[in-house]
């Protein structure tokens, strides 16, 4: 289950098309030493891979996500981050990760930020729109809790935890807060709404935390990756490590696991 | 507002799995002595009672039935340790003794959990966690304070008291009988602890410790079985103070019995704490800490949060949040680490509870407990709650030292002040909300000893503890602590 949930993800500035389509290959052969396994939920590029990803995980299932909007700081203006979007929508993008303006939540531009998330929902069509609140740097658990209503209220179908450029990631207590203004959310309207917690989820036995967690606030209508993602690359190796030591009663050498 | 949950095909491949705490590391006597001396001693009728696990109703050991002649013994003893050993050291070296009690309790703390799981059905995650820790935390506390007495209370010249009879509760076993041993001794006193007869084994276990840590004979004396016991313990005319914890009724009668005698006394009673939300505070963590306030060890807490105060704007959002999360609470084998609400201490308390939960059916309010399986043997009860509970009603009014709460709503600050101190008790209380000024408003005005701001039964060895009104007198912990163990004039 964990392996499905898994946004298989590469951000740099220093991603070429070999380094994509080798994140393609691997999201689709997470290990072949073991028949049978799923592959992951999606994978997750900057906007001008996405034409390129999209045709290698053709057929496969595979989703391809697109970080757009300025990412990762988001300072930009509204019609270039539209633009960011569409460009990626138009390139074959099944979801959109977008991030919101921290500076303007900060200033209390709320409006500012509800509208900005409405008009990328907007822009977005059928693409799933991820909402990143970057809460490494809101600071408190009662600002996340308002940039997750805010999100919600604006059209999110999912909301994220990070971007993975900024510690601290995503941690538990973070994602509780947002898990809340989900069930919150959900119970007021009936509508449900996806989380990814995202960064520093790198072992299957935290993400095992993060199921629970998530099976306890919301119930088991959460636990699939149309409504659960985790953004860790990181986690898919150890839990192959996990399943092939279940398999073999031996833990291997991670050298065994392919690093992409 | 709905509870409900999307349902799903997915749901029964998510039960817990059992993951019991090994218990076979645990070596258990088939009967215990007395603790008189320094000695283990058989009781001189040779009388002795079985200690059951509430979890299994399976016998784990024979308990000796002190006799009035054994409890003569052990105060006889009491005054040896404190004449010829005890009053004669210095506070340094009564530290050293303290320190290496604490020491060894942190040693064996793994033993002790499983057996206080065993013994008394709270979670091993609680007795692990917290009763330990805690336990040992005090001993540490208390050693450090040995030698540093003239500190305490500057400017005056202090003496110990003498013999204090101790008799503690089957709610913290070993917890109780730390917050009673590690003051008395540091502030120069001999005790002898009557533990409750359904929680001895881990007072015996101290008792080995304590032999191990080589303490001079007679400076700490453990004597066993039921009320009677501590009654002869509190009637004993060589015993100089009696700290007590434990029901209400009792402690009046204690009073009544060393009335018109020198013997000084402190008294921790019962609770019936009220736990204030208001509208603005954090929900779901108001939510947290009702739970932790009444199921925290089954609700066997004196100063559990057994009345629920709701803002009436809020009640339904508390209400469904609670009624969702106490649907997620494991019941279960207490050794088991996922398991959240243990066994009901003993048959007779659980007929208490199962009662009081008959009288709130019957007094019309409005009953909810989640649906769980319960094992067959033992002794269990569900977590429970009551809604639309009045004032007046018997659920709301005593204490039932169960997992059951009663839940009230309010609609102004003072309206919910005098509803909380409505009441002949006054041990603890709990408000949650965001705005520091209302905390401070309730704190002050509060007839409780204790009151949490935002969270709930938080203990540690500093802060003192302890009743207003029938919750009882005298203050455990801190530097408070100190003073109900030594002569102040």
């Amino acid at each position: 289950m964990v392996l499905s949930m898994i946004d298989l993800t590469t951000l740099e500035g220093m991603d070429t098309a070999g380094k994509v389509r080798q994140l393609c290959y691997k999201a689709r052969h997470l290990h072949d030493a073991v028949p049978g396994l799923p592959t992951v939920a999606a994978v997750c590029v900057y906007p001008n891979f996405v034409e390129l990803a999209k045709s290698e995980v053709k057929d496969t299932g595979i989703k391809v996500a697109s970080v757009a909007t300025a990412f990762p700081s988001g300072n930009s203006s509204l019609p270039i981050k539209l633009e960011d979007v569409r460009m990626a929508v138009d390139d074959g993008a099944d979801e959109i990760d977008m991030v919101i303006s921290r500076g303007r939540f900060h200033r209390g531009d709320l409006q500012y930020v509800f509208d900005e998330i409405s008009a990328v929902k907007e822009a977005c069509r059928h693409a799933r729109l991820k909402v990143i609140l970057e809460t490494g740097e809101l600071g408190t658990f009662d600002k996340v809790r308002k940039a997750s209503d805010i999100a919600i209220a604006a059209g999110a179908d999912f909301i994220k935890t990070s971007t993975g450029k900024i510690k601290p990631a995503a941690t538990m207590p973070v994602t509780l807060v947002m898990l809340e203004a989900i069930r919150d959310h959900y119970v007021k309207t009936g509508q449900m709404v996806g989380m990814k917690p995202a960064g520093g989820i790198s072992s299957a036995k935290l993400a095992l935390h993060y199921l629970v967690m998530v099976k306890e606030t919301l119930g088991v209508a959460w636990l699939s990756n149309h409504w659960f993602r985790f953004g860790a690359s990181s986690l898919a190796n150890d839990v192959l490590m996990q399943i092939v030591k279940q398999e073999t009663g031996i833990y291997q050498s991670s050298d065994y696991f392919s690093i992409d | 507002m709905n509870e409900t949950t999307p349902p799903s095909a997915a749901a029964n491949s998510w039960d817990w799995d059992p993951a019991p705490e090994s218990a076979d590391h645990i070596q258990l006597n088939d009967q215990y002595d007395l603790f008189i001396g320094g000695e283990f001693v058989p009781s001189a009728e040779g009388r002795t009672f079985e200690t059951i696990n509430p979890a299994t109703e399976e016998p784990l050991a024979k308990i000796t039935e002190a006799t009035s002649l054994d409890v003569d013994h052990a105060v006889s003893a009491a005054r040896v340790g404190y004449e010829k050993y005890w009053s004669r050291l210095s506070g340094t070296e009564r530290g050293k003794y303290i320190f290496r009690i604490a020491r060894m309790i942190q040693e064996r703390s793994r033993e002790l959990a499983v057996i206080e799981s065993m013994d008394g059905g709270k979670p091993i995650r609680e007795s692990r966690d917290i009763d330990l820790p805690l336990a040992a935390a005090h001993f540490f506390y208390y050693a450090g304070w040995s030698d540093k007495l003239p500190y305490a209370f500057p400017n005056r010249v202090t003496s110990p008291l003498g013999v204090a009879g101790q008799i503690i509760p089957w709610n913290f076993p070993l917890l109780m009988a730390a917050w009673k041993i590690a003051p008395a001794l540091a502030c120069g006193n001999t005790v002898v602890l009557k533990p409750a007869e359904t929680t001895s084994l881990t007072a015996m276990k101290l008792a080995e410790i304590i032999q191990e840590a080589d303490l001079p004979p007679g400076v700490v004396n453990i004597v066993t079985g039921h009320g009677q016991v501590g009654a002869e313990l509190v009637n004993h005319a060589g015993v100089d103070k009696i700290a007590f914890t434990g029901s209400t009724k009792v402690g009046k009668e204690i009073q009544h019995a060393i009335a018109g005698s020198a013997k000084r006394s402190t008294l921790e009673l019962g609770g019936k704490a009220a736990n204030i939300v208001f509208a603005d505070a954090s929900i779901d963590q108001a939510v947290e800490g009702i739970v932790n306030g009444i199921y925290f060890n089954q609700g066997h807490v004196c100063c559990a949060g057994s009345r629920l105060l709701v803002e009436e704007s809020v009640q339904e959002e508390v209400i469904s949040k609670l009624k969702h999360r106490m649907k997620s609470l494991q019941v279960g084998d207490p050794l088991d680490k996922n398991t959240d609400i243990g066994a009901i201490n003993s048959q007779k308390q659980l007929a208490t509870i199962r009662n009081y939960i008959e009288i709130g059916k019957q007094e019309g309010a409005d009953f909810f407990a989640p649906e769980c399986d319960l094992p067959e043997k033992g002794f269990w009860c569900r977590p429970s709650l009551f809604c639309e509970v009045a004032q007046s009603s018997q659920i709301a009014q005593e204490e039932i030292f169960g997992p059951v709460l009663a839940v009230q709503t309010f609609r102004t600050v003072a309206e919910v002040i005098k509803k909380a101190n409505n009441t002949p008790y006054g041990l603890s209380a709990g408000v949650w909300t965001d705005k520091g000024s209302k905390i401070f408003n309730l704190t002050s005005q509060m007839r409780a000893g204790v009151v949490w701001a935002n969270t709930y039964n938080k203990f540690d060895p500093t802060s003192p503890f302890g009743g207003y009104k029938e919750s009882g007198f005298g203050r455990e912990g801190g530097l408070h602590g100190l003073a109900a163990y030594r002569n102040l004039d």
